[in-house]
């Protein structure tokens, strides 16, 4: 009698490219990238880094509002998006800011987001997403949706939709994937394991040694990614892409990643919850570090050209802040006339009554 | 035009939906080859395809979800939740999800979804089938909530319903799926989202009502006639948006009011009228507004149904309260 756990770890062995040196150790998985291409990658990572520092010290000078921390899972979140098309959808959690960014969000639209401006989630015709997801796993059972209707126009196009490791034991994960598989849609569905759950370890969470077996149950393909291996992510989501595209269904992608910083900037403490040795130990793995190792053996970059990155970064993120701060404030006769195609009466009613108080 | 029962009434307006608008997609649990559980949407995949009406897999929440991802494609989604009483497992499927599209995109993206779904005592089914739960997604803003009266209102509402660009929960009360028959239309037909229907006109006192008690509440008008009071009867087929100005009105001339409603009296959509006309009519009132409506437990196990629910000699009983006040 064979048992449905033999074999897990042959099974579902981490998908590795680039090792924690830069060395590629999987050469005939090795994607099809320009050297353009590379460097473009390597720019977005940088780029998305010091976004994340910017955010965390503006966050702190009390002028962001709600962030949660990126660094750590920027090959995460940029192999997968650099695998997408623009007409690809995606639908990001709370932490997946970076994605839609370079999908097409500008910037000062995503510090609007943070402010709790809906100005932020008026997304600019041509990218197709929703806004980041609040509700741990609801983008799956969306996603699925997505999916079915790219289907049912014939669009050669994927959905794509993120949540993490704790997500994974919600009943939208379960009914989004198994949707999905059971229409076979064009979705692909990414698990950042960053191994905690706010605090919970992923060891807590779930008996499954791997997040992608999760896969198994609902019939469709799952992979185990090393996260932390920008061209590992990139390519097992390109290939997800090409599977959905050309109907073979769905795809479930756990990428091993981890965060640096906290859950979010609202008081959460990670000493309480993990150790120092476990945070230096994933900083070994950092996505950044060991793909510049790699570029530079390739003669593809240098630390003038990163010096480059990181100012331009910091010129756009001033830029974009100068921008936000501009914005008109936000008004609740605004969200009232938000609530519905046409003004309902009582509502029509209330909005007098703000726009009175507004006009104070 | 014929006679129809108003579950053919909803198949019609179904139908005409399918036909007019190649983005409307009908689906969930058992309504594909099955033709659903009350036979709503009967003959409606042979006649469309499996692309325009299908069956889901069994799960509420996906199926609500899968509503709002199918809205971001252009599509307008005629989601089935198989029991009302299931909603539960899609709350925030909808109130969380649905009924925010528009207001969390800042108006850049909405879902034009109208959920069906059978409600209401008085069928002896199991737990969970028949609570009247409309107050739940009543209470969540962004959301329309229909429920019909009977075969011409359903279909008329429903293709209205199907039209409006924002989430509509159409609420089809079992009881009323085949006890009476109606002349309805041919073809298509609107009738308007957010506006009551008065039924029957009189002077005594208003009645207002929706779902089940519409007919309740004109049996209780007939008696109430042979006493000589003369109540007036509004349906409110749209129990959010609440057309107050109906109501009020009404209420300026006859000076009296009487809620009814099957949901228990802590739920449902009775408060949250009462203290609206309360404030817009208390100079025109005479006294106060009664309501009828079920006791505050649990759904009745079905051995006590029939006493749990509301019926026309409770409302004949307020009616002569508020009368003799």
């Amino acid at each position: 009698m064979k048992r449905a756990l033999e074999n897990i770890e042959e099974q579902y062995k981490t998908f590795q490219i680039l090792n924690e040196e830069g060395k590629v150790v999987n050469e005939e998985a090795m994607p099809e990238l320009s050297d353009e291409e590379l460097k473009e990658i390597m720019y977005r990572m940088v780029y998305t880094r010091i976004l994340d520092q910017r955010s965390i010290a503006l966050n702190r000078q009390g002028r962001l509002g709600f962030y949660a921390p990126t660094a750590g899972q920027e090959a995460s979140q940029l192999g997968t998006q650099f695998a997408l098309e623009k007409e690809d959808f995606i639908l990001p959690g709370y932490r997946d800011v970076p994605q839609l960014i370079w999908h097409g969000l500008p910037l000062y639209q995503a510090f609007l987001f943070s402010r709790g401006h809906f100005h932020g989630n008026q997304f600019p015709e041509g990218v197709n997403a929703l806004s980041p997801q609040i509700i741990i796993g609801a983008q799956y059972t969306q996603a699925a949706g997505v999916a079915m209707g790219m289907k049912k126009r014939g669009q050669k196009s994927v959905a794509i939709t993120y949540t993490g490791d704790g997500g994974t034991s919600q009943g939208d994960f379960y009914e989004g994937i198994n949707f999905a598989g059971a229409y076979k849609s064009p979705a692909i569905f990414v698990v950042q394991n960053n191994r905690f759950a706010i605090s919970v370890p992923v060891e807590k969470q779930t008996a499954a040694q791997t997040l992608a077996q999760k896969a198994v149950a609902a019939g469709i393909e799952g992979i185990q990614v090393d996260g932390m291996d920008v061209l590992a992510v990139y390519a097992a989501t390109k290939e997800a892409r090409e599977r959905a595209i050309n109907g073979e269904g769905p795809t479930l992608i756990e990428t091993l990643t981890y965060r640096y910083g906290p859950h979010t900037m609202a008081g959460d403490d990670p000493t309480r919850y993990r150790t120092e040795e476990e945070d230096s130990e994933w900083e070994k793995k950092d996505p950044i570090v060991r793909f510049r190792k790699f570029l530079e053996e390739k003669g593809l970059w240098s630390e003038e050209e990163e010096n480059e990155v990181i100012e331009k970064a910091k010129e756009e993120i001033k830029a974009a802040i100068k921008k936000t701060d501009e914005q008109p404030k936000q008004k609740v006769s605004d969200l009232i006339n938000n609530m519905y195609e046409e003004l309902p009466a009582h509502l029509a009613e209330q909005l007098e009554e703000y726009k009175e108080k507004e006009s104070n | 035009m014929a006679q129809m029962t108003m579950i053919q009434a909803i198949t019609d307006a179904l139908r005409v939906e399918l036909k007019n608008d190649e983005n409307v997609l009908v689906f969930g649990e058992d309504v594909g080859q099955n033709g659903g559980v009350f036979r709503a949407t009967e003959g409606l995949q042979a006649e469309f395809g499996e692309e325009r009406v299908f069956d889901t897999p069994l799960a509420e929440s996906a199926i609500a979800g899968i509503a709002v991802g199918l809205s971001t494609q252009g599509f307008r989604p005629v989601p089935e939740i198989q029991f009302f009483g299931f909603v539960y497992e899609a709350m925030d499927a909808i109130n969380g999800q649905m009924a925010r599209l528009r207001y969390r995109s800042g108006n850049t993206q909405n879902a034009p979804v109208t959920i069906r779904s059978p409600f209401g005592g008085g069928v002896h089914t199991p737990e969970l089938h028949a609570d009247s739960l409309e107050g739940l997604v009543a209470q969540q803003p962004g959301i329309k909530v229909v429920i019909p009266s009977g075969p011409y209102d359903a279909k008329g509402l429903l293709i209205q319903s199907i039209r409006d660009n924002d989430p509509v929960v159409f609420l089809e009360h079992m009881k009323l799926y085949r006890s009476f028959r109606e002349e309805v239309p041919e073809g298509e037909y609107t009738i308007e989202l957010g506006k009551a229907n008065v039924v029957r006109e009189g002077k005594d006192v208003t009645l207002v009502a929706y779902g089940a008690m519409v007919q309740a509440s004109l049996k209780a008008a007939e008696e109430l006639e042979k006493d000589g009071i003369d109540a007036e009867v509004i349906d409110l087929r749209t129990v959010m948006p609440v057309d107050f100005e109906t109501i009020i009105q009404s209420v300026e001339k006859t000076n009296r009011m009487v809620m009814v409603q099957e949901a228990q009296r802590q739920a449902g959509m009775a408060s949250y009228i009462v203290s609206n006309v309360q404030e817009k009519a208390i100079l025109h009132l005479e006294a106060p507004i009664l309501t009828v409506a079920a006791p505050d437990t649990v759904y009745a196990f079905t051995q006590a149904e029939e006493v749990w629910l509301p019926n026309y000699n409770d409302i004949i009983d307020k009616v002569n309260k508020v009368v003799n006040f």
